[in-house]
């Protein structure tokens, strides 16, 4: 009895060991490739080292964006005997204030002994020496660098560089580099344009850990690469001057561009910010007082404004009416001040009026009576298709976010968006660029580019392509023929150098007199408000000065230099600043005379730098020289 | 020996001190100091490298304990008879007085300090009943084992400290016992269908005795049946503890560097999951020659009990190999995530002084079985067996 069961308990005991001996073989060689995985995911602990970001330069390589050493100090609580007295300590080396020191010691209590706890960040140099001298008072301190963005320029290139701040939920990509601590990204401008090419990739460290997440030691390390550099086609000297032009207006904005490459040389929006304010966290204050200044310092007035182009858009009408077929440069109307509609009378700006007009007097003297009666003839939608020509009416596809993209008005147009049939007037007040017609300063400066080029030139702010793979020429590049006969062109250039220098003319008072940089323009001035008929016949049309300022003229000046050997072109808007061309002319000419300056003085050093640009500029020069 | 009415020399049983160290079973002991000396490595390999704080000490309990054990061996049988009941009493008292103890320093206190070392009530208890159900049964023909009013008192005798340390609350060690006192029954030759009628009717009591847990008491329970209800509890202690063994392959990852064990992945590495760290270092190769030796102190268990002549020796044995053999399966089913987490060590191996104290003693007793096979014991306990 006791025999059998015994045996029959022993027998038992065998096929339970043999079943745990089964499983050692499932889980130890069956199973063992998927628990090897599981074991290293563990043990190792990926860490990503942010790549340095890549740094923006101007066209000769003068610093934009860089990369600052920033210092912060750390606790790391298992190497401090007492994280109070030990603050403390610090507090009279460095002020820390109370706030800091309880919000340490809550922030120490809640992580593991072993984590170390910012206690201050951005600190001086001096403080890091300070602390570093006192360093056998303060264990358990770390003092760490960092990098954090510094923009030299300050508020200088605020626009065109946007800035770069703390990622935000919905910009999460699923790229664990974003959920980096203290990783910034670009938020506007070239910042944001380029932010992935500047971001560069991120390098790995492999780490053991323990299971309470303590590094034991480093197993690997592959250092990532930085961002790319980004060089502009920003010319900085220009651009400083550029900004300190325009800092004496209220709101304005500059562009300066080179007509054959597109090569934006200076491109400014006053008032500005400082970028550098975002890079550390913007504080309320500052953000509610940037939103609520009435002159929006944020926004990007040269590409992101749109105005009425006013005057500026009469070289469109004409060029159209000669492309056409429809005038001749020669043919002459009547202006007697005003212009009678139906029942409506459209005013000239003179109010004797100009008398006998042809087309170069036309734009000299910004005849709006002689735009009344040929764009009659021309029609809308001709005019806005060389408008379209001209680059106006869609965007520049410059490399700057939100471009807009103004408004070239047409009879479906109307009819599409508004359900209302195109009126016979419209296409009077459209002429002199009023009304539906708006434009940006960039769109304008392009189309001043293009009448001098001939070319469809496009604006672009970086000298080469850059991308997260890498950097390549532009040189390639060869901007189309305008497709609008030479001749055409001439005549609008004549028109333009007539308004500048020649006596008599709009902006001879803004004319460049310095021999051979001579430069033919045109001013703008576009109503904002409209004059009313009581007006005009009670108190007269009020002055500019007499209104308050959001219902006073924009001022408009478009222009190109050289006139004879054309290679530059430049629009500044200077907002509700009264008339164009005694406004934004001077500003526009002291731009394209500082261009021209800077130029030659670097003659030299461009040459030997910029081989193939300066080869590609002097050439189709010769063209304009034929025709002029 | 006081106790026989022969004088020495006259007792036809009496084997001389120094006989009986010849008839020591050495090769269990080899066995026996073969696992210790595994557990010391272990030991020395969950400290990183060093005897501090576990592989010294446990070696110093190991001499202690390894005396005691050949002390035990060489005693007369029939003192161990003679003390069964006794030492089942003293066991019972202290259980009570723990619980009582316990329930007035409002702690779970498992243990009574005697000084020198710590009396654990519940692992006295364990070979306790086993003496004390061999020395009833002994006192039985088969044709008893049959009757049951007769099988009333040693039922009994195992569902009283059963129930006591299920209060502590120590499942595991409740289970022990009372699957080691079922092994006695087995082998005492209880009918099969009695056992069917206890495990029937306990399941049935288990929805009733549901209804008087209070919710805390059911989600403990709970929580013991199913860990994955707790992740970062037991289910991560076992999910961690298979990624340990499954790691460490067919030859394992080499001694002192199992990555689980040493980044403290793994929980409770020098005493429950012990045998993971042994497999995680050792791979398949090591598990298995653990897993023999086990299955070979067995096996000389089965050999001893199946040599010896009389009752109550044939029962200890198979009871304390028993008693053990539930510790290593309990032990490494549990490591390997088969049966749910209960607190029960590797035996020999798990750094822990009491449970190698019972375990040793234990063996002193297997041993003491051995060496007195052949003397003959009568149902009285009286040592004139030839009745």
């Amino acid at each position: 009895m006791f025999t059998r069961r015994a045996l029959m308990l022993g027998a038992g005991k065998g096929v339970l060991l043999t079943g745990l001996a089964a499983r050692m073989y499932y889980l130890q060689v069956l199973e063992s490739d998927r628990y090897r995985t599981l074991a290293d995911e563990n043990r190792i602990s990926h860490r990503l080292l942010p790549p340095p970001r890549g740094l923006v330069t101007d066209r000769f390589g003068a610093p934009l964006a860089v990369n600052r050493q920033n210092y912060h100090i750390m606790i790391v609580r298992e190497q401090t005997p007492d994280v109070r007295r030990t603050l403390e300590i610090l507090d009279q080396i460095i002020e820390l204030g109370p706030n800091t020191i309880e919000r340490v010691e809550r922030d120490v209590a809640r992580r593991r002994s072993f984590v170390p706890v910012t206690v201050r960040d951005n600190l001086t140099w001096d403080e890091v020496a300070r602390v570093g001298v006192n360093a056998p008072d303060l264990p358990g301190l770390i003092i760490d660098a960092g990098r954090s963005r510094d923009y030299p320029e300050g508020p200088h290139l605020a626009h065109t560089l946007g800035y770069v701040a703390a990622v935000s939920e919905k910009e999460l990509t699923g790229d664990p580099l974003l959920e980096l601590p203290g990783f910034t990204i670009g938020k506007s401008g070239v910042e944001k344009v380029y932010d992935l090419a500047l971001r560069g990739t991120a390098g790995t460290s492999q780490v053991e850990v323990n299971a309470l997440g303590r590094v034991i030691r480093e197993l690997e390390r592959e250092e990532g690469d930085s961002g790319n550099t980004v060089v502009m086609t920003l010319d900085l000297e220009l651009q400083r001057y550029a900004n300190q032009r325009l800092s004496d207006q209220e709101s304005a904005s500059a562009v300066v561009m080179d007509i054959h490459t597109g090569e934006v040389l200076a491109l400014a929006s006053h008032p500005a910010y400082d970028p550098n304010a975002f890079t550390t966290g913007i504080s309320h204050k500052l953000w509610n007082s940037l939103v609520n200044n009435p002159y929006a310092p944020l926004s990007n007035k040269a590409v992101n404004g749109t105005y009425a182009p006013g005057s500026t858009f009469k070289m469109c009408v004409a060029l159209a009416g000669l492309e056409a077929g429809i005038i001749t440069p020669g043919q002459k109307f009547f202006c007697s001040g005003h212009l009678d509609l139906g029942n409506s009378r459209f005013h000239c700006w003179k109010r004797g009026g100009h008398g006998w007009m042809n087309m170069h007097d036309s734009l000299k003297h910004s005849c709006d009576v002689y735009y009344y009666e040929i764009s009659q003839k021309i029609g809308i939608d001709r005019i806005a298709a060389m408008a379209h020509k001209l680059g106006l009416g869609e965007d520049t596809g410059i490399d700057l976010p939100n471009e807009r993209n103004g408004l070239i008005p047409t009879k479906d147009w109307k009819e599409i968006q508004l359900g209302k049939r195109w009126q016979g007037g419209e296409t009077l007040i459209a002429s002199i660029g009023q009304g539906y017609v708006l434009a940006t300063p960039l769109q304008l400066c392009t189309m001043t580019a293009r009448l001098a080029s001939g070319k469809a030139v496009r604006p672009h702010l970086t000298r080469d392509h850059v991308t997260p793979e890498g950097v390549s020429s532009r040189e390639t590049e060869e901007f189309p023929d305008l497709q609008v006969s030479r001749a055409s062109l001439a005549r609008i250039r004549d028109g333009m150098n007539g308004v500048t220098n020649e006596l008599r003319g709009t902006g001879h008072r803004s004319r460049i007199s310095a021999k051979g940089m001579e430069m033919a323009g045109k001013s703008g001035t576009s109503q904002v408000r409209r004059i009313t008929m009581r007006e005009r016949q009670t108190t007269g049309v009020l002055d500019n000065d007499e209104l308050p300022w959001k219902y006073r003229d924009h001022a408009l000046f478009v222009a190109f230099a050289p006139v004879d050997n054309p290679r530059y072109a430049c629009s500044v808007v200077v907002e509700h600043g009264g008339g164009g061309s005694s406004v934004a002319g001077p500003i526009v000419r002291d731009l394209l005379q500082k261009a021209q300056e800077l130029q030659s003085a670097r003659q030299g050093i461009s040459a030997a730098k910029l081989p193939n640009s300066a080869q590609r500029r002097s050439e189709p020069a010769q063209n304009t020289e034929d025709e002029g | 020996m006081a106790m026989s009415k022969y004088r020495i020399g006259e007792d036809p049983d009496y084997v001389p001190i120094g006989r009986r160290l010849l008839l020591l079973n050495w090769t269990l002991v080899l066995l026996i100091a073969a696992l210790s000396g595994i557990g010391f490595a272990m030991l020395y390999s969950a400290a990183n490298g060093s005897v501090e704080p576990w592989a010294e000490r446990q070696m110093m309990r190991f001499g202690v304990g390894a005396a005691l054990m050949i002390i035990i061996a060489v005693t007369d049988i029939r003192v161990w008879l003679k003390l069964a009941y006794f030492s089942y009493f003293v066991a019972l008292v202290l259980l009570v007085g723990v619980e009582i103890k316990g329930d007035i320093g409002m702690g779970a206190q498992r243990w009574i300090n005697l000084g020198f070392f710590q009396l654990q009530p519940s692992e006295l208890m364990k070979i306790s009943l086993v003496l004390a159900l061999a020395r009833y049964f002994h006192g039985l023909t088969v044709e008893d084992t049959g009757r049951i009013p007769l099988l009333i008192p040693p039922l009994l005798m195992v569902l009283a400290p059963a129930a006591l340390v299920l209060r502590q609350p120590d499942l595991g060690t409740a289970l022990l016992l009372i699957a080691g006192g079922g092994v006695i029954f087995w082998l005492a030759g209880v009918r099969v269908w009695k056992f069917a009628l206890i495990l029937g009717s306990a399941l049935a009591a288990i929805p009733i005795g549901w209804q008087f847990l209070r919710d805390y008491q059911k989600n403990r329970v709970l929580t013991f049946l199913n860990p994955e209800n707790d992740p970062l509890g037991a289910g991560y202690h076992i999910t961690q503890s298979k990624i340990a063994l499954g790691s460490g392959g067919l030859f394992g990852k080499g001694f002192m560097l199992g990555s689980q064990s040493h980044l403290n992945f793994l929980p409770e590495k020098q005493t429950d999951f012990i045998f993971t760290m042994l497999g995680e270092e050792f791979g398949l190769v090591g598990g298995l020659a653990l897993l023999s030796l086990y299955a070979l102190v067995i096996a000389y268990g089965y050999i001893i009990a199946l040599k010896c002549r009389n009752q109550f020796g044939r029962l200890v044995a198979i009871g304390v190999t028993s008693t053990f053999f539930l510790y290593v399966f309990i032990n490494i089913a549990m490591v390997m995530g088969l049966i749910p987490v209960v607190g029960v060590p590797l035996p020999l191996v798990s750094y822990g002084g009491t449970v190698m104290m019972t375990i040793l003693v234990s063996f002193g007793l297997l041993m003491s079985v051995s060496i007195h096979r052949d003397i003959r014991i009568s149902r009285q306990g009286n040592d004139d067996g030839r009745n």
